[in-house]
């Protein structure tokens, strides 16, 4: 099921009948084919409302109101009741104050499930989704009235399905530049001092990618528009697809971790299978030796 | 189950293959080469070497065959790969990478993997053949340790095996950094660091070796002789001399009834032995084959060209060198400034120090257990593992060490695998590195003294059979029977612990000897090395415990049919006990 919030996103009819036409004929061609009887209605829906069009949403003042009223239900407990932060007694921050973090930001962490953050940690994870599309637009809503901050990305951006092949190796160029030293180099993720840790990449929204460069989620740097431009966002994400999408050349890839997995294999699995063929062999000859004797 | 029938020396698989005189059976061409080259009597001796028959005498081979894989899909990689650092537009068929630039040897590398037929697979297979050649012999030089195969005279041959064991570690990072993609870059740049480490020189040789600043353009070029010709070349020459010894000492053998210190009993080379040798070469074959056509090892295309401004989580040496990067990682960061020069102490003791360090010890182990225990003998049987208790212990502590410092390498890997704290990993592992060899050392060493008791109490009193007896006066206790000959003969089959005495510490004038506190120290450490073995039973003791034995199957066979009639009132209950002794 996890196919369905992706595609919701997505809107455009040509890339979902892309992507069902590879799937055909699989044993989920009649759950795709309800899939796409959703998406044509969600994708409708998506274009239509607040958060497609990000430059409304701060305009519309019931979306706002809405979005105060389950800010203080869901997110005050941390964030104060006008999202302005709580300071711990020790001096740490509870929730830190959303003035000016913008749409974009809340999009994201509401939209990947970090936000409402469930215990405290050392960082948020991901985790399904609390609040719906609309929800989600509504909250984004009211914490960009709060302050200016980056607006949900414009899908011009977030859309890769025209990528070139030279924005994709443009892009890859960029992933390994300024992603692969915290993101590992096939997006698999990676440790971060402190028990924080970046992600894995795979299956991420496009959407999302594009707003966890922009807003710069805890130890992961902001890539502002002026470090990366919108359409070097859109080749990294382009880049991120593609090797997403790319078969496994040469077999099944342990995890793509790197050496350590292939170490690991090297003795269980290879090792021990020669170990257990040495003992097989010498054992097979002494039986029929003794066979021979009796 | 017979338990006295069958002479011990009927069972043995020994002389029969051993002396066998059959003709051979090849035939013409044979004969007409014979004629011509006299191989035949030259190598007739050799053809009917004996090798025992045991698996863990098989373990070598594994090392032995993956070579000769290497060797072989080796030279198919060198007939594409390009050494060369000159910079090409890569125009090939992976389409993430396609218009790059890139070096010369990262281009062929990727033409290998996907544009080459069955590329990808042979460089899957000799990456994986890398990897089980130098894990076979890690395994094979512990088969060699715990059976305390390389005593005298077998010395040299385990220098020698280390020797190999460094020479195919060099090759494989050698290997790993021709394709010059990220991580092979980076690996070269910590050999860099490595390199620079070295006070006073350090800078030298690295420019020295990169023919420059790193990375240079001449690396990879050096690299690719050194990977295809020098080292492949000296491997090839000291497993030729490692066979050679091996045939010249003759193989070790487990003890066993007609299975002596001067003899040895198994397989004629010739047919038996080379026959399973041949088969196990294509099982070593089609395993690698399977694994490089199934498991992707060293992706090189998803790392990208090697740039000196781009590093990836996940980087990682291959196993072999884990141990030496978990050093490096837990390392604390010590510096110190001598005259305004800094002094690297974070990279120079646990890149260069402390390898090297065990290494040495490792060269030297054979030399340095005789000099503890004094033991200067010659040994053609093999040790069970218990029977050396300090030494399998050791060697159970050494492993550890290394699998911790292996886990040390992999830190931001188990971090996000298993979801740990990094910073909680690294202390972790700054404390387990040594406490937990020790604990292992003892607990190891007291295992193999729980079955050296266990084997001891087995020969003097016989196996449990489960056959639970009543006694009359209502006491239950398990009889015991005697082992057969053959095992109670391998059982006692080794030789008594001899504790280096200390000479009186002053010669005859009474002077103190010169060396008289290093012999202290060396009667110490020998009396804890074999202290608190448990030596086989005397003579004596077996006999006694024998008879004993006999006597109660004799009680047992006059028409008692249960242990504890002994104390019936019709025999002499002199020294008598229930068989089961509590
Ligand atoms: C349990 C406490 C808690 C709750 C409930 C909570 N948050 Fe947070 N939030 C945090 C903490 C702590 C952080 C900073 C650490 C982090 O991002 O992981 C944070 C960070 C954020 C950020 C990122 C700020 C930035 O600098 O970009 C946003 C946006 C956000 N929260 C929105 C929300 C919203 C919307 C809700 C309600 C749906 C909510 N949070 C509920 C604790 C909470
Ligand atoms: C300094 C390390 C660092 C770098 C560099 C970095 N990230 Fe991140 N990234 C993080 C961390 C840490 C998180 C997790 C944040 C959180 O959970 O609050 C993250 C989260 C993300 C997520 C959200 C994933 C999810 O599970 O929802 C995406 C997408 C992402 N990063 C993409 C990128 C891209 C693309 C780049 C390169 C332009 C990049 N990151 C560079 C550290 C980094
Ligand atoms: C002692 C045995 C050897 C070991 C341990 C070893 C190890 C390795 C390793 C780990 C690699 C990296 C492979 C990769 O790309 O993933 C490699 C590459 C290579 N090896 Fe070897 N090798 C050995 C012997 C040989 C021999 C004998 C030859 C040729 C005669 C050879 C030729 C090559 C070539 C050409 C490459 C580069 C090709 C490529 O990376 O795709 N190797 N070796």
């Amino acid at each position: 099921m996890r196919l369905l919030p992706t595609r919701s996103q997505r809107g455009p009819l040509q890339r979902t009948a892309r992507r069902l036409s590879t799937h055909r004929r699989s044993r989920f061609a009649g759950v795709a084919v309800m899939l796409a009887g959703l998406l044509v209605t969600g994708g409708a829906y998506a274009l239509l409302s607040p958060a497609g069009a990000s430059s409304e949403v701060t305009d519309d003042a019931t979306s706002v109101a809405e979005g105060r009223a389950l800010f203080l239900v869901g997110c005050s407990s941390c964030h104060g009741k006008n999202a302005e932060g709580i300071v711990t007694q020790r001096g740490t921050q509870y929730g830190p104050s959303l003035v000016g973090v913008g749409a974009a930001s809340v999009d994201f962490q509401v939209g990947t499930g970090r936000m409402p953050m469930a215990a405290p940690g050392a960082q948020a994870p991901r985790k399904d989704r609390v609040y719906d599309e609309q929800e989600t637009a509504a909250l984004a809503a009211y914490v960009a009235s709060l302050g200016p901050g980056p607006a949900v990305p414009d899908e011009r951006y977030t859309d890769v399905s025209d990528a070139t092949n030279e924005d994709i190796v443009r892009g890859g160029e960029f992933f390994r530049t300024n992603c692969t030293a915290c993101h590992n180099f096939v997006g698999a993720g990676g440790a971060l001092p402190g028990g924080k840790y970046a992600p894995a990449l795979n299956d991420i929204e496009e959407k999302h990618l594009y707003q966890a460069m922009l807003t710069g989620p805890q130890q992961m740097p902001v890539f502002s528009d002026d470090v990366l431009t919108p359409d070097e966002k859109r080749q990294i994400i382009a880049y991120i697809k593609s090797i997403d999408e790319q078969p496994g050349y040469g077999g099944y890839g342990m995890g793509s971790l790197g050496p350590v997995s292939d170490g690991m294999f090297a003795w269980i699995l290879g090792i021990g299978g020669l170990v257990g063929f040495a003992v097989w062999i010498a054992a097979h000859s002494t039986r029929s030796k003794k066979k021979v004797e009796a | 189950m017979s338990t006295t029938g069958g002479t011990p020396a009927a069972s043995t698989n020994g002389t029969t293959p051993a002396s066998t005189g059959k003709p051979s059976r090849l035939a013409g061409p044979a004969n007409w080469a014979d004629e011509r080259l006299g191989i035949g009597k030259s190598t007739k001796k050799q053809l009917r070497k004996v090798f025992p028959d045991h698996w863990s005498f098989m373990l070598g081979e594994i090392a032995l065959w993956s070579f000769v894989v290497l060797l072989i899909t080796g030279v198919f990689l060198s007939l594409w790969f390009k050494p060369s650092m000159a910079e090409v537009t890569y125009l090939g068929s992976y389409d993430q990478l396609r218009g790059l630039h890139m070096s010369e040897a990262y281009a062929s590398t990727l033409d290998i993997s996907f544009d080459v037929r069955g590329g990808l697979l042979m460089r899957q297979m000799h990456h994986w053949a890398a990897h089980l050649f130098i894990g076979a012999m890690f395994i094979h030089m512990m088969r060699v340790f715990l059976t305390g195969a390389f005593r005298k005279p077998r010395e040299l041959n385990w220098i020698i095996g280390g020797m190999l064991l460094l020479l195919g570690i060099l090759e494989g990072f050698a290997g790993y950094s021709l394709p010059d993609d990220l991580l092979s870059g980076t690996g070269l740049r910590i050999a860099d660091g490595l390199v620079k480490a070295t006070p006073v020189l350090g800078t030298y040789m690295s420019f020295f070796l990169f023919g420059g600043e790193f990375p240079g353009d001449v690396i990879i070029s050096r690299l690719y002789i050194a990977h295809v010709l020098l080292i492949p070349g000296l491997i090839l020459a000291l497993i030729a001399a490692h066979m050679m010894l091996l045939v010249y000492h003759k193989h070790t053998q487990w003890p066993g009834a007609g299975r002596t210190n001067e003899n040895v009993v198994g397989f004629p080379m010739m047919p038996v032995y080379a026959a399973k040798a041949g088969g196990f070469f294509f099982i070593v074959f089609g395993f690698t084959a399977i694994l490089g056509a199934t498991l992707q090892i060293n992706g090189v295309w998803g790392y990208g060209p090697y740039n000196p401004a781009e590093v990836t989580a996940g980087s990682q040496p291959d196993w072999y060198m884990g141990f030496a990067e978990g050093l490096m990682r837990i390392f604390p960061g010590w510096e110190s400034v001598i005259f305004g020069y800094t002094v690297s102490w974070n990279v120079m003791i646990p890149g260069q120090i402390i390898p090297l360090t065990m290494f040495a010890i490792f060269l030297a182990y054979p030399f340095i257990e005789q000099w503890i225990t004094g033991d200067k003998r010659e040994h053609h049987l093999l040790q069970r593992p218990r029977n050396a208790p300090s030494r399998t212990a050791f060697l159970a502590a050494m492993v550890t060490l290394y699998g911790l410092l292996w886990a040390a390498g992999g830190n931001d890997i188990l971090a996000v695998v298993f979801q740990l704290n990094l910073n909680w990993i690294t202390y972790f592992m700054r404390v387990a590195v040594f406490v937990l060899p020790i604990l292992v050392f003892i607990l190891t060493r007291r295992w193999c003294i729980s079955l050296q008791r266990h084997d001891s109490e087995v020969l003097l009193h016989g196996y449990e059979t489960g056959i639970i007896m009543r006694a009359p006066e209502g006491a239950y206790s398990e009889r015991h029977l005697p082992i057969d000959p053959e095992r109670a003969y391998t059982l006692t089959a080794r030789e008594r612990d001899e504790v280096y005495e200390l000479e009186s510490g002053t010669n005859e004038h009474g002077v103190a000897a010169p060396n008289a506190r290093m012999q202290r120290f060396r009667a110490r450490l020998s009396a804890y090395w074999y202290g608190y073995n448990v030596q086989k039973p005397t003579r004596e003791e077996l006999l006694e415990a024998h008879e004993h034995a006999a006597h109660e199957l004799e009680a047992h066979d006059d028409q008692h049919s249960a242990d504890g009639h002994q104390f019936d009132g019709r025999h002499d209950v002199e020294g008598e006990e229930l068989t089961h002794r509590h």
